[in-house]
């Protein structure tokens, strides 16, 4: 099995650190997987974005051009990648900032609002992980372990108050998914 | 061996050629690679014996690389296709000097300033020496985060072995790209082989001379005659190549790099469609790996060549396949990189319209 995701947002909602954190965990789950940043003259101007692809084999491409799943944080991501979502694929909204719908009706929607969510546990900056959580129930892409894991060893180095709090914020997404379904 | 960590592919080839024994890298910044030099200054300036120059500009960092590799040191200098440009003169005296040097080339769409996407299109100024004179580079091809890494170790030996530069050609994507990789344990610097030929200081000997300045045309001949059996050795030994499902290929796709990946998601899709598709995919550009590819042309009904540049290792394509089989053309240039699915179409509809050897 081979699923593509996009991560996409504003600089500073921690966008890259959502595909980071996953492929980290594919990869200590023993999948294989790639993880593309945007670059250069495409990030200028604010936006964000990275492509993360987790498989059980050998992956040819590290772009996604109909990936299975796309996270959107914000308004302008959501019109950008809307089209590219496989059919019957998912799409990830951050509700808080998108109050409109994709314009067309292939594709499946979750909706959650986790800049709230975050804001709620007192963790405003870790509304990736949230969402995070969310996809990961949502999807099972990796185990909860793994992504838990890969969070201590992603920010490994930082206050250990810091990785608890983007660990419960991944798990407040998870449980967010599981009781909004 | 290091554990498998998650790492882009400009910081793993700056991990790798630290532990390769790498102690000088010089250079000028450029996208899609500036998170190479980002690594080495970084990693260089917590390393007393090592050093790390931005120079003014991409020659004066090549000229720098002479400079250090006269001295013995393993050396490095990268950038990405304009600026390999610039470099072509020192490599060229590199090549001249019989000085070992590592060049890295993260390569973006052109020609001219062109842009900073994923594209191939420097394989003519790579494989065919690039600068002026009668000489070769060595060019390795990395596919794969790992193959960065060791790569990376290669290109550092065959550099000292055969003192002469070497090149890694990689793309925008290679480099921006994040793979679970695992490190070989660093080389011990002071256990390399002697360099005899290296610039130390003349003190209780004679003196040593490395140029590139023969004015009586018999003894440059002699340099060039040189070389030339260097790069026949250099061919016969290090010819290297993944060939991948050409058992009962009767279509073999031809690509490197960033395009044999998508080019292996092709053979995939297709052979699930019934089309024997395989992939032939060099992992040294020069010298090219002509031999493997020319003995199964002749059991073959068509030949693809991939390339994200309007056709270049084509022409290595069918110097080898020397008409034993049909050799076509399939290319995006221009920094677009197209998808599996769409060179699978292609594949197919070859494999619909090839006219089939008879057994």
């Amino acid at each position: 099995m081979s699923l593509k995701i996009i991560f996409s947002g504003f600089g500073g909602q921690g966008v890259l650190m959502m595909g980071y954190v996953l492929a980290f965990a594919g990869m200590n789950e023993d999948k294989h997987v790639t993880f593309l940043p945007s670059y250069g003259a495409e990030v200028r101007g604010g936006t964000a974005n990275c492509t993360v692809v987790v498989s059980d084999e050998e992956i040819a491409s590290p772009i996604a051009s109909a990936p299975e799943f796309v996270v959107a944080m914000n308004y302008p991501s959501m019109i950008k990648y809307q089209n590219m979502v496989k059919s019957g694929g998912v799409m990830f909204l951050n509700s808080d900032l998108i109050s409109e719908e994709p314009s067309r009706g292939d594709i499946n929607l979750f909706r959650a609002p986790v800049n709230t969510l975050a804001h709620d546990m007192g963790a405003d900056r870790s509304l990736n992980m949230v969402m995070l959580g969310i996809v990961a129930a949502k999807t099972g892409m990796v185990s909860r372990e793994a992504l838990l894991l890969a969070i201590e060893k992603v920010l490994q180095g930082k206050k250990k108050s810091l990785i608890e709090m983007n660990q419960k914020a991944l798990e407040a997404g998870m449980n967010f998914a599981t009781e909004n379904n | 061996m290091s554990a498998k960590t998650l790492m882009r592919g400009t910081h793993v080839l700056g991990e790798a050629a630290i532990r390769s024994g790498c102690r000088a890298y010089f250079g000028y910044p450029i996208t899609p690679q500036n998170e190479l030099p980002e690594y080495m200054s970084s990693a260089f300036a917590k390393m007393p014996d090592a050093v790390f120059v931005q120079a003014e500009s991409e020659l004066a960092s090549i000229n720098m690389v002479i400079g250090a590799s006269c001295t013995g040191a393993r050396v490095m200098t990268s950038s990405s296709s304009p600026g390999v440009s610039l470099k072509q003169e020192g490599i060229s005296y590199l090549a001249a000097m019989e000085l070992p040097a590592v060049i890295v080339n993260m390569m973006r769409g052109g020609p001219g300033l062109g842009n900073i996407a994923p594209a191939q299109s420097d394989y003519f100024q790579a494989t065919r020496g690039g600068g002026h004179g009668d000489y070769r580079v060595i060019v390795l091809a990395p596919a794969y985060g790992q193959e960065i890494a060791d790569m990376t170790r290669q290109a550092f030996d065959l550099a000292d072995k055969y003192r002469t530069p070497v090149m890694i050609l990689g793309d925008g994507m290679m480099g921006q790209m994040m793979e679970p990789v695992i490190f070989p344990d660093p080389v011990d610097v002071n256990a390399l082989p002697a360099k005899d030929w290296a610039l130390t200081g003349a003190k209780d000997r004679p003196s040593r001379i490395i140029r590139s300045l023969w004015l009586d045309p018999p003894k440059e001949e002699e340099l060039n005659w040189r070389l030339v059996r260097k790069y026949e050795v250099i061919t016969e030994d290090i010819t290297d190549q993944e060939i991948y499902l050409c058992d009962d290929a009767e279509i073999v796709i031809v690509a490197y790099g960033t395009a044999a990946r998508i080019a292996k998601g092709a053979v995939h899709r297709v052979r699930s469609q019934g089309v024997k598709a395989g992939l032939y995919r060099p992992k040294t550009l020069w010298p090219f790996p002509s031999h493997e590819l020319a003995a199964m042309s002749k059991d073959l009904h068509h030949i693809l060549v991939f390339e994200m540049s309007a056709g270049q290792m084509v022409e290595d394509v069918r110097l080898s396949v020397e008409g034993r089989c049909p050799v076509s053309f399939y290319g995006r240039p221009g920094g677009v990189v197209s998808t599996p699915e769409e060179i699978a179409g292609v594949l197919n509809s070859l494999g619909a319209n090839v006219v089939k050897k008879s057994a």
